[in-house]
């Protein structure tokens, strides 16, 4: 009894001495277990009187309390201990780059084409399509282009023979639309379309987005809001200057081309719009009745308007792409700037 | 159309300058294509006169001048041949700049002190080419008079680009007449009083296609001299007309056709022969152009003829035999109104395009031809001098374009534009436009005139009315619609959702022309047939496609010669097979992977993709509508792909497209240095999904086997899971294809196959009992019809 004191000193040094999980559990026995030289003393307590015996179970079962509590202690700060040292081992170096499958890309030109179509889509247009290889008759007759007429100069036309040909433009896809459904009709007709041109500005297929609205009492008014609208929103700047200056399509009338403030210098004038601040964007006009009676629809009843425009230029003008032979090399430099 | 700016100025001048007149030009319809001016800056070149010339003592080549340029004179040493004492000639003063900044300051030319330079026409920037010799003036050029005064070079050639209906606007006089209604100016015009006749000359002339030439007006005039020159005032308006002179007949013609918009043509008499006739070309005609160029007449074409045959092709080129030159002493002009349909298209079909053919298919004035006559005699006679006879005129007055009497309703303008004019405003914008409008109850009959062949109907009207009010200064507004909602199909995959999956599998999307090379295609697909274009660009670009492959091919080929090693490409589009009359138009994706699988890094491993690579793809893009059992993979051959390494896709039962490794016969015969690995599939089938129909979630354990098998290796895999599915009744919940191996521990000739079943019953627990009975089931069928053993 009287040891007790050099008992629990002799056990907290070896406590803070033991290195492992395992020496304590085994301090823990060889102290505090049944057998364990502490408990021992408890036996030893039946020796004393019985004034003594209750302070002395006292003292021995606070000596106890501390060393196992000690040996708590001690047990969490190995289990740290342990952990950082295994922590430490399985650092990796957060910097490597992530294990990962290459990303694609959209083309520019499909990129262009469907932002396109969500704006016109958003406010309730559909999107149709149709053949590439045309009819002389959807193409040019029923758009007012008879044969021989000088407008037919304005696009060298691919034939295959007298009568079929590559189309030259999405009109023929409005002529079709308009044949088989009734006003109101609000399309835009994304695709190829081929011409007998090829030079740095020019490739023989190219991209084109026709819009078409056909419904009662429409006007140039609302043509003009929903160009002006389309651009700003295309190239996302409100300040946008549009203008319309009167052209010549057979399919349309009044028509118009389309120029906008030049986006490159915003209209100070640069090698882009050839130093005139303007870019000529699309063609658009009203649908010329000649049209309307081919398709079968109402010309006294229904008006409507109709615009075009190339997609590769409006790529090229947005992206700031400067060669439009890029647009079909599908080289994977230029197809993976667009991803 | 080119002009120039002070031509058109003579006619109407408004107070504006250069570009803000091109710049209204433009805003109206007539698109400016380029303002230039018609010298190049240059300062201190005045008129001079050459007052003595003398061989210069040490130089053969070279002279001495002196010449008077009208404050004194000066000793000048001059190269040109051509140079003569008492010619005038433009003269560079010392202290002067010529084009390119090129300054004159006093020199010694071989010892010889020179004080100038008389100049050539090219080194004033008047002509492009080096001129032979120096610029010699017309004998009245004023001495001391700046060349830029004298030739009234502050000048600008304005060039329009113009569409094809505003033919009118094809002549000074028709664009003066624009920008008179645009600036509400008058609009002079020169004299185009009648040139009397001197004699009664007369050449027979006679109609006989009168649909296509209602008017046929011609002129003799005898006794000229087509040897005297064309004065430099109408030389230098046709070169800043983009036209040469050639000679005083044909520069007349040229100028008259510039001015009025009327072409003429000039033959000599004398190689007329009994009279002229306006007929069709007869069958087997031929007839030898101004160009030289020895043509077969068809009967569709429009001639004048004489006794001998065909002259010329009416509205379009003039023939060699009766052409003028400079020995010709009596000519027989011809000013005549072709309609539009009868030379449109004409020229183009015999691979012309003429002046006189680009005019009369948009629409020459009918009513300009005497004008244009006596125009062309008053400056002939000028030059030439000569003999004029009576002008005879031939016409058919029923062939003639009616006049076009156009009612324009207000209601229907004011709708059209959202706008109302002023009743005042719309008929004085008419008016100025030359037509007649009266005023009717609803709005105004409108007679159109006769110079514009595309007002016709109320629609034309309205566009003019509009482009003179100007287009920007009419409203704008948002088109209102009923907001209707509209069918969408939910099971149908769209375009984009595809093209999405492919760009999230690390592809990228290729956009390649329609046409290709047809060794191209032939390589790819040798029984292909398809679409060939009549005119195509070039050789290479002829063939329509009849499949991606070859684009897709051709896109490789670029990036692996640029070091583009690993490839991954798509497109979408559509593919033309069959003869033209039995064409089928397919829209199609189409892929290609070429390179290894993973992108170097320093995790990845190197190998090279395989098939299975792209088919994972595939098959990632068959499950987005939701029906993966739709779809089957059957091995087949296709000529561009390994026979052992491709397989058609079928889309419930029916073909919808290929997927296989290039034959490397094919790749060698293309040249490529990868292998690839190529799929093709119909983009209805692709889109042609299912909605999501729910089954309720099983609350039972789920009970799974594994098997291995024991397979002849020439029997495909499909076989044996079809079997396992067929036997393994309604319950089985999933089927995993986990091991393929063949090789130590496998009988040569056979692969083992292990698969994972896992069945869940919806209600119930399942017992060993029926899973063992369904495992039996299946090893039996699987022996019995694919020879298939369970492995030990």
């Amino acid at each position: 009894m009287d040891h007790l004191p050099t008992l629990v000193s002799e056990a907290r040094e070896a406590i803070q001495a033991a290195q492992s999980v395992a020496a304590l559990d085994e301090l823990r026995v060889r102290y505090l277990g049944k057998k364990g030289e502490v408990t021992a003393l408890l036996k030893g307590l039946g020796k004393l009187s019985a004034e003594e015996r209750p302070a002395a179970g006292e003292r021995i079962n606070q000596a106890k309390q501390t060393l196992a509590g000690e040996i708590d202690t001690r047990r969490a700060a190995l289990e740290s201990e342990a952990l950082n040292q295994r922590l430490a081992a399985e650092k990796i170096d957060v910097t490597l780059p992530g294990r990962h499958q290459a990303g694609g890309g959209l083309h520019p030109v499909t990129r262009t084409l469907e932002r396109i179509e969500n704006l016109f889509t958003r406010i309730g247009y559909d999107v149709a399509v149709g053949p590439e290889i045309e009819d002389d008759y959807h193409n040019f007759e029923a758009l007012n282009i008879p044969a021989h007429h000088p407008a037919r100069g304005m696009a060298d036309t691919f034939y295959f023979d007298a009568t079929r040909l590559l189309r030259t433009h999405t009109s023929p896809v409005q002529v079709r639309t308009m044949k088989e459904s009734e006003p109101p009709i609000r399309i835009v007709c994304p695709g190829r379309v081929y011409r007998s041109d090829s030079d740095l500005t020019h490739t023989p297929m190219f991209h084109q987005v026709e819009g078409l609205l056909v419904d009662e009492g429409v006007s140039f008014a609302d043509l003009k809001g929903t160009i002006e609208d389309f651009l700003q929103a295309f190239f996302e700047r409100d300040d946008l200057d549009v203008r319309f200056r009167p052209s010549y399509f057979p399919f349309t009338e009044p028509s118009a081309e389309v120029d906008i403030q030049c986006v490159m210098c915003s209209g100070k004038g640069c090698r882009v719009c050839s130093h005139s601040g303007w870019l000529e964007v699309m063609g658009c006009g009203m649908v010329h009745p000649e049209v309307f009676k081919h398709s079968g629809i109402d010309t006294e009843r229904f008006t409507g308007f109709a615009f075009g425009m190339g997609a590769e230029r409006l790529a090229m003008l947005r992206y700031g792409v400067n060669d439009l032979r890029l647009f079909f090399e599908n080289d994977l430099r230029f197809l993976r700037q667009f991803a | 159309m080119k002009f120039s700016e002070q031509w058109l100025r003579e006619w109407v001048s408004p107070k504006l300058e250069t570009q803000a007149l091109a710049d209204q030009i433009t805003m109206a319809g007539l698109e400016v294509d380029a303002v230039e001016p018609v010298a190049p800056a240059f300062q201190g070149v005045v008129v001079a006169e050459v007052i003595a010339k003398e061989p210069h003592p040490d130089a053969d080549k070279l002279n001495v001048c002196r010449v008077s340029d009208g404050t004194g004179e000066v000793q000048v040493v001059c190269g040109a041949r051509n140079v003569a004492v008492g010619q005038r000639v433009p003269f560079a003063q010392v202290g002067g700049v010529l084009p390119g900044d090129f300054k004159i300051k006093k020199a010694k030319l071989r010892g010889v002190e020179s004080f100038g330079m008389i100049c050539s026409a090219s080194e004033l920037g008047l002509e492009e080419e080096t001129s032979e010799g120096i610029f010699v003036l017309p004998a009245d050029a004023p001495v001391g008079t700046s060349v830029r005064d004298y030739l009234l070079l502050d000048d600008a050639t304005i060039e329009v680009d113009l569409t094809p209906n505003r033919g009118d606007c094809l002549s000074v006089k028709g664009l003066a007449r624009e920008v008179g209604v645009l600036n509400r100016l008058p609009v002079a015009s020169p004299s185009l009083a009648p040139v009397a006749p001197a004699s009664d000359r007369r050449f027979p002339v006679r109609i006989a296609a009168a649909e296509q030439c209602p008017r046929y007006v011609s002129r003799i005039i005898n006794e000229v001299d087509l040897t005297r020159p064309t004065p430099l005032w109408m030389v230098e308006r046709l070169r800043r007309s983009g036209v040469r002179a050639i000679d005083p007949a044909v520069d007349v013609t040229n100028y008259v056709m510039l001015e009025l918009g009327q072409p003429l043509h000039a033959f000599d008499l004398d190689n007329l022969q009994e009279g002229i006739e306006v007929r069709m070309a007869g069958e087997g005609e031929r007839l030898t152009l101004l160009d030289g160029q020895d043509v077969a007449l068809r009967t569709d074409t429009l001639v004048i003829a004489d006794a001998s045959g065909p002259l010329a092709m009416a509205g379009i080129m003039g023939g060699e035999t009766s052409g003028v030159s400079d020995k010709t002493r009596s000519l027989f002009l011809e000013a005549a109104y072709f309609t539009p349909l009868a030379i449109a298209g004409k020229a183009r079909s015999y691979g012309l395009h003429t002046d006189a053919s680009h005019r009369f298919e948009r629409g020459v004035d009918p009513a300009l031809t005497i004008d244009a006559i006596e125009r062309a005699t008053q400056l002939l006679m000028e030059i030439c001098g000569g003999v004029p006879g009576p002008v005879c005129a031939s016409e058919s007055e029923a062939h003639l374009p009616s006049e076009r009497v156009i009612t324009l309703r207000k209601a229907r303008l004011a709708q059209a534009l959202s706008k109302t004019l002023a009743d005042d405003d719309v008929a004085d914008i008419l008016g100025r436009l030359g037509m007649t409008a009266e005023r009717v109850e609803e709005g105004f009959r409108v007679t159109a005139p006769s110079w514009r062949f595309d007002i016709a109907i109320e629609e034309d009207l309205i566009e003019e009315i509009a482009r003179i009010h100007g287009y920007n200064n009419l409203p704008v507004r948002r088109p209102a619609a009923r907001l209707a909602l509209r069918p969408a199909n939910e099971a149908r995959l769209t375009q984009a959702r595809l093209r999405n999956q492919m760009v999230a599998r690390g592809y990228q999307e290729a956009v390649t022309y329609s046409f290709v090379a047809p060794e191209l295609q032939k390589a790819i697909l040798p029984e292909a047939v398809s679409p060939v274009l009549a005119n195509p660009i070039s050789a290479d670009l002829s063939v329509m496609r009849a499949s991606l492959f070859p684009g897709l091919v051709r896109a490789l080929e670029h990036n692996l010669n640029r070091q583009q090693t690993r490839v991954r490409l798509f497109e979408t589009g559509l593919v033309f097979e069959g003869e033209l009359d039995a064409l089928v138009q397919t829209p199609m994706m189409g892929a290609l992977a070429c390179g290894s699988r993973e992108v170097e890094g320093w995790s990845s491993a190197k190998d090279a993709i395989d098939f299975f690579d792209l088919k994972g793809d595939l098959e990632t893009l068959l499950a987005l509508g939701g029906n993966p059992g739709a779809w089957r993979f059957e091995p087949a051959e296709h000529p561009a792909l390994h026979p052992g390494q491709s397989a058609r896709l079928l889309h419930h039962d029916r073909p919808a497209g290929w997927i296989g490794t290039l034959h490397p016969k094919v790749r060698a015969e293309l040249g490529l240095k990868a292998d690839a690995v190529l799929f093709e599939v119909r983009l209805d089938a692709l889109g042609d999904g299912v909605i999501p129909a729910f089954e309720p979630l099983s609350r039972y354990p789920e009970v799974r086997r594994d098997l291995a098998f024991m397979l002849d290796e020439q029997v495909p895999v499909q076989s044996l899971l079809d079997c396992v599915k067929r036997e393994a009744g309604d319950y089985l919940q999933d089927l995993k294809l986990f091991d393929v191996y063949a090789g130590k521990g496998v009988e040569p000739g056979q692969k083992s196959i292990a698969l994972g079943l896992t069945w869940q019953h919806p209600s119930r627990t399942l017992n060993d009992d029926e899973i063992n009975e369904r495992v039996d089931s299946i090893v039996a069928q699987a022996n019995a019809v694919l020879n298939a053993r369970l492995r030990g």
